[in-house]
């Protein structure tokens, strides 16, 4: 048993069920992911339970991770792409003290079920995959229009039309589409969905990808899916191209690469070192580590 | 599931967890005990129950004391451990009038069938500080009770009384009550899809946070509203719980609650049939704690002014922006979500602002 005793957690696991929500609960979580497969990119409604964490701190992935494990699961927790965030350190503890016999891991590739707040891992998912994404907005039409029931009739009609006005308007103030991270992306052709905050550079990986990708909103109470082999766009105009973060260092022209694995390729963490230095790493831990030991090996 | 050794994050957590938990024990004081949250701070204990919907004072006790005192951590504690408990039936709707009241009051009369009862409340207490109270001991205590409970007549008040709009809608001033075999909706099972039915609205309010359903009545009060409440009947007490016996079907009581209860009366509103009525705002929650029910029953009240007429005008009358801000848990939750690292999306947004910043700079360059 794990000895980390946070404020809400019986040190005694066994005091709560398996998964720490009762059957009824995950039945209907259940429930909800069919049908969010089913409709890909279309926003489900769920009741939401309460989780011993805060909202906003991932209980909506977390009700999905707790409906899908089994005792015979392989779970990994990443919060900004490092398994060592204290979000994630909070979650795995928490999965650790209510799911016995649920291996956990580190390692992108050992797992079954993977529970991430911002990030996509770098090593392209498999078929036996499942990535569960925290969403803190589920709704990508939200910044043009507050009223939830207006929202609902407007993506039944596929009716985005304010979402091109707002990256028209983006282009007229600044010649760019400002848009970060949460970039508005159209799954199988419909539905547009919120693909929660991870930066543009990981919006790539959910077209056409092997493995199941679910979004859980705890707060807002919405799951929703980009199934395996699906289409997945972000919007853009036909002469403006979508573009992802660039990492180009304005000084050589060349991209910065990882301080520790070196890697070109990777999203990285730009920081400022104890001597006011910047320097940038790879945002993903595990394919840090996983490069380090390949150089290691062939050395 | 089998934990996984791993640097930084897990470390700090439990560094932090213990230093909490020291933050209570140092010093020289004597560790709370349950029954002094409860006999001693009832006031704050009512909020905990009241927003953590679960209502087992035991257990908001205990939240209180594990979270250091602070209300909303606290009904958090009561809303988890009612996740892991299943929904084992319904009861019939319960009828107030069978409350065991502990105080009444109508502000629309002067004298009520019953009559009025002020019972414990600080409405009319000077809040000057009693600095005797700084210094107090048990025997103190004991005193206190025995001249409160010497000088009582036995059963000197009814345990139950009428309810004050009865006298309205015998008048037919106010609206027959509408009888509705309609099945409450349940908050806990199903997400709010609005438009929703009053009874979601009454059931997100009777947990919401006590502050945030204030200031939206508080604007509509101020005048971003018009309902210009008169409480009809204030009253607390103790409303016995009867539920259908598992093999029979039969009602049995299982125990009581502590409820307030207020109805407010508004202006009144032309009807169909006619002949103009007053209208109705209804709040109800766990607990002691009259300024939530009467701002609920206020904002039910204009949430509903503006259903009938179809119209929005004010933030406190449209259901969406109360029902989904008043949850304390939920906003409390995601105001504090804004500590976590941000700093994948923080380099999202600098990518971004860099672009715009070198487009902007080519634009300042070009020639003109």
């Amino acid at each position: 048993m794990h000895p980390v005793d946070t404020m809400g957690q019986s040190r005694d696991g066994a005091a709560y069920g398996f998964a720490f929500l009762d059957e009824d609960a995950k039945r209907e979580l259940r429930r909800a992911i069919f049908k969010a497969v089913c409709i890909p990119g279309h926003q489900v409604p769920y009741a939401s339970r309460e989780m011993p964490i805060a909202r906003g701190f991932g209980t909506g992935g977390m009700q999905l991770t707790l409906a899908l494990l089994g005792p015979d699961d392989t779970c990994k927790v990443i919060d900004q792409g490092a398994d060592d965030s204290v979000n994630a350190a909070n979650i795995r503890a928490f999965f650790a003290l209510t799911c016995p016999g649920v291996t956990g891991t580190l390692r992108t590739e050992a797992a079954s079920v993977i529970q991430t707040r911002h990030r996509i891992p770098e090593l392209p998912l498999r078929a036996d995959q499942i990535l569960v994404f925290q969403v803190p907005y589920p709704d990508p039409l939200v910044v043009v229009e507050p009223n939830a029931a207006k929202r609902r009739r407007m993506h039944g009609r596929a009716d985005y039309a304010r979402l091109w006005v707002k990256l028209y308007e983006d282009m007229v103030a600044f010649d760019e589409i400002t848009i970060s991270h949460r970039y508005p992306t159209r799954i199988n052709g419909h539905y547009i969905i919120d693909p929660s905050p991870i930066p543009r550079f990981d919006v790539p990986k959910l077209h056409q990808a092997d493995c199941l990708y679910l979004f859980g909103a705890g707060r807002e109470k919405r799951i929703y899916a980009v199934p395996p082999h699906t289409d997945a766009i972000p919007i853009t105009f036909n002469d403006v191209t979508f573009a992802v973060e660039s990492f180009r260092d304005k000084a050589t022209g060349k991209r910065h690469v990882c301080r520790r694995c070196g890697a070109d390729d990777s999203f990285l963490d730009e920081f400022p070192d104890n001597d006011g230095a910047r320097v940038f790493q790879c945002s993903d831990a595990a394919w840090c580590d996983m490069r380090l030991d390949r150089l290691e090996a062939a050395e | 599931m089998a934990y996984v050794a791993i640097r930084g994050g897990a470390d700090a957590i439990e560094g932090s967890a213990r230093l909490m938990d020291a933050l209570r024990a140092m010093g020289a004081s004597a560790p709370l005990e349950l029954d002094q949250i409860e006999r001693q701070m009832p006031l704050l204990h009512s909020r905990v129950l009241s927003e953590g919907s679960l209502y087992h004072p035991r257990l908001a006790s205990l939240a209180l004391k594990q979270s250091l005192g602070d209300s909303l951590e606290a009904a958090f504690f009561l809303r988890a451990y009612r996740s892991t408990k299943p929904r084992l039936g319904e009861t019939a709707p319960h009828d107030t009038r069978t409350m065991r009241v502990v105080r009444r009051v109508s502000a629309a009369f002067k004298d009520i069938p019953g009559g009025q009862m002020l019972g414990a409340t600080p409405d009319y207490l000077h809040r000057l500080f009693r600095f005797d109270l700084m210094d107090e001991d048990a025997g103190r205590f004991d005193q206190i009770a025995r001249d409160w409970f010497g000088n009582r007549p036995k059963a000197e008040a009814p345990l139950t009384f009428p309810k004050v709009l009865d006298t309205l809608r015998a008048e037919g001033l106010l609206a027959p009550l509408a009888q509705s075999d309609e099945s409450p909706f349940d908050i806990t099972r199903e997400p709010l899809i609005f438009p929703v039915p009053r009874s979601a609205q009454l059931a997100t309010m009777a947990r919401g946070e006590t502050g945030g359903l204030l200031a939206l009545a508080y604007s509509n009060m101020r005048g971003y509203g018009d309902v210009h409440p008169t409480v009809g009947e204030l009253r607390v007490g103790y409303v016995p719980v009867m539920v259908p016996h598992p093999v029979t079907g039969k009602p049995m009581e299982a125990g009581e609650v502590l409820v307030t209860e207020c109805e407010i009366v508004a202006m009144f509103e032309k009807t169909d049939s006619g002949a103009p009525v007053f209208t109705l705002g209804y709040g109800a929650c766990f607990g002691h704690n009259e300024v939530k029910a009467i701002a609920m029953a206020v904002l039910d009240r204009a949430i509903s002014v503006a259903r009938e007429k179809g119209r929005v005008a004010n933030p406190s009358e449209d259901p969406e922006f109360v029902l989904l801000h008043v949850d304390g848990i939920e906003s409390m939750g995601f105001c504090t979500h804004y500590k976590m690292p941000h700093y994948v999306t923080f380099q999202s947004d600098m990518d971004r602002l860099r672009a715009a910043r070198t487009k902007a700079g080519e634009a300042a360059d070009a020639p003109r």
